[in-house]
């Protein structure tokens, strides 16, 4: 009856926790665990892919075309804003098209992260309450689940660009720092975000408010150009640097000095304010679920 | 060697409740200078006070106590859960809680999902998860129903799972809430069994229940938590016998 055979059942590894008390930490020791909570997460990265891949399939799960409902629901929405905004601001498709294609796409990848990154912590409060797992776990899942719906938002691109033959060229390679300026502060804005989110339940609407201001006063469905002198105030905007390192090169032109020099300065600033956030409350994270 | 010792832990939990949730009222309740107040007064709950144990390989330790006396608080704190408020705890040992039966369970996935998932959770390699994944199977007799959402299952079988699947893992250190005295009286038998196994396999065990029959079956020495505090340490008979005379109203 005992179908039991001890020898062929996984072991679990072997491991010592030691813990001080969160209050007679000092900041330098504060800076040390949440770099281990940070490394341990990244070690964990199978699982973090795994928890990201199945809250895909799970929210496409019973639909015929499944996370492909993504490529097409971006696909309509590029065709219609182009075809209406090309009319009211008169602008060439040739040009538009491919310009407020890409804009969109890069757009909505940030603003479902910066909504999504709320709840990194809130959503898995029945793990961290039942097992003890680095809190960079939850935002590692968090941005694997962005860049796969991203990824699936690529055809879209790709179809504008074959249909204007916008290709951009080598310079297009020049947007990969720009990617990586992206990830990391995804990864910031998981920990930022959702450790405030799980202190203050009332953040999510807030940020979203703020997200959708950003929207129009950011250069994605129209362009900066078009502002002329009176964009002096566009610099203050971090998205407008954050979008235009990815966006000018995969748009066929590398960006100035000065967008790489605002897009840096911003995420840095942006990181260590969110470390420092994150190294603070890591240890009460758990209580506030 | 297994070991645990937890050092005068004290765990407040900060009581937020109503305005103290809402970023918007604390950020005016701080521009109308009741921050300052609210701070010194914040209200916390002490669910654990300088509690002092120490346990090595071989040690059964069994936590009674009314709801709320601080039993399960005590087991996450050991399971690293909780940083302590104060004080210091060490684990030395691989490290299993069994805190809930679904512990992680995602209703939406499937069982073999579950399964996998539970199985990264504890750093399994793609071999080991297979094998978790065949004793869970054959010990939950889900069948077909393996590869359908968990959201399906009946009751009775998502019990097996998560019961499975929580013995499935065979810890040096293992932390037990009492939920798994749950399920129909055939799985019992056959659950007990399997729990039984595990158990021995564990160096140190900690059992937290209501039930004077489960704790003085297993375990070699009890503690009785009240308040957050230890009330009375010592062997089985002599401490149950004073927690029922205290809590059992005398006919």
């Amino acid at each position: 009856m005992d179908s039991l055979s001890p020898d062929t059942l996984p072991r679990l590894r072997t491991s010592t926790l030691d813990i001080g008390a969160d209050s007679e930490l000092t900041h330098a020791h504060r800076q040390i665990l949440a770099s281990t909570d940070v490394v341990n997460g990244l070690k964990l990265w199978r699982l973090g892919c795994t928890l990201a891949w199945l809250d895909i399939k799970l929210k496409y799960r019973g639909s015929m075309l499944g996370p492909f409902w993504l490529t097409i629901s971006t696909g309509v929405m590029v065709a219609a804003m182009g075809a209406l905004y090309g009319t009211l601001f008169h602008m060439d498709l040739k040009t538009y098209l491919p310009f407020v294609a890409l804009s969109l796409v890069l757009w909505n990848a940030l603003s479902a992260l910066v909504s999504e990154a709320c709840s990194t912590f809130t959503q898995s409060e029945g793990t961290i309450r039942s097992i003890r797992m680095p809190f960079f776990l939850h935002a590692f899942r968090v941005v694997v689940r962005s860049v796969i719906s991203l990824a699936h938002n690529v055809p879209v691109i790709m179809a504008v660009f074959g249909l204007y033959s916008s290709w951009p060229g080598a310079v297009g390679m020049l947007s990969l720092p720009g990617f990586a300026i992206w990830l990391i502060d995804a990864f910031a804005a998981c920990l930022l975000l959702g450790s405030f989110c799980a202190r203050f339940r009332d953040i999510p609407p807030i940020v979203s408010s703020v997200m959708q201001i950003a929207f129009y006063v950011t250069p994605v469905i129209w362009r900066a150009e078009q502002l002329g002198r009176k964009g002096w105030w566009l610099p203050f905007n971090p998205f407008d640097a954050l979008l235009e390192v990815v966006r000018a090169p995969l748009l066929g032109s590398a960006p100035s000095a000065s967008v790489w020099a605002l897009a840096s300065c911003y995420s840095v600033a942006f990181c260590t304010v969110s470390w420092l956030l994150f190294a603070r409350v890591r240890g009460r994270l758990a209580y506030w679920m | 060697m297994a070991r645990i010792r937890v050092e005068n832990v004290s765990i407040d939990f900060p009581l937020f409740h109503g305005s103290a949730r809402s970023l918007k009222k604390t950020v005016f309740a701080a521009a109308s200078g009741r921050l300052g107040e609210d701070r010194r007064h914040r209200r916390v709950v002490q669910a654990l006070r300088t509690v002092d144990i120490e346990l090595a390989s071989g040690d059964r330790l069994g936590l009674i106590g009314t709801n709320g006396a601080g039993k399960t608080t005590l087991l996450r704190t050991i399971a690293g859960i909780y940083e302590p408020t104060a004080g210091r705890i060490r684990v030395e040992g691989s490290l299993n809680a069994l805190l809930d039966p679904n512990l992680g369970m995602n209703v939406e996935l499937t069982g073999r999902e579950n399964i996998m998932l539970r199985g990264l959770y504890n750093g399994f390699t793609r071999a080991e998860i297979a094998a978790l994944e065949e004793d869970v199977q054959d010990f939950a007799e889900l069948g077909e129903f393996l590869d359908l959402p968990v959201r399906f299952y009946s009751s009775g079988m998502l019990v097996r799972l998560g019961f499975a699947l929580a013995t499935a893992i065979r810890p040096q250190v293992l932390l037990m809430d009492e939920w798994f005295m749950a399920g129909d009286a055939n799985f019992i038998v056959k659950a007990r069994a399997r729990l039984e196994s595990v158990v021995r396999g564990a160096e140190i065990l900690v059992l937290s229940s209501h039930l004077a029959g489960a704790v003085e079956a297993w375990c070699t020495r009890v503690l009785w938590m009240d308040h957050g505090r230890i009330r009375m340490d010592g062997a089985p008979a002599e401490v149950m016998a004073s927690y029922l005379a205290e809590t059992v109203p005398a006919h």
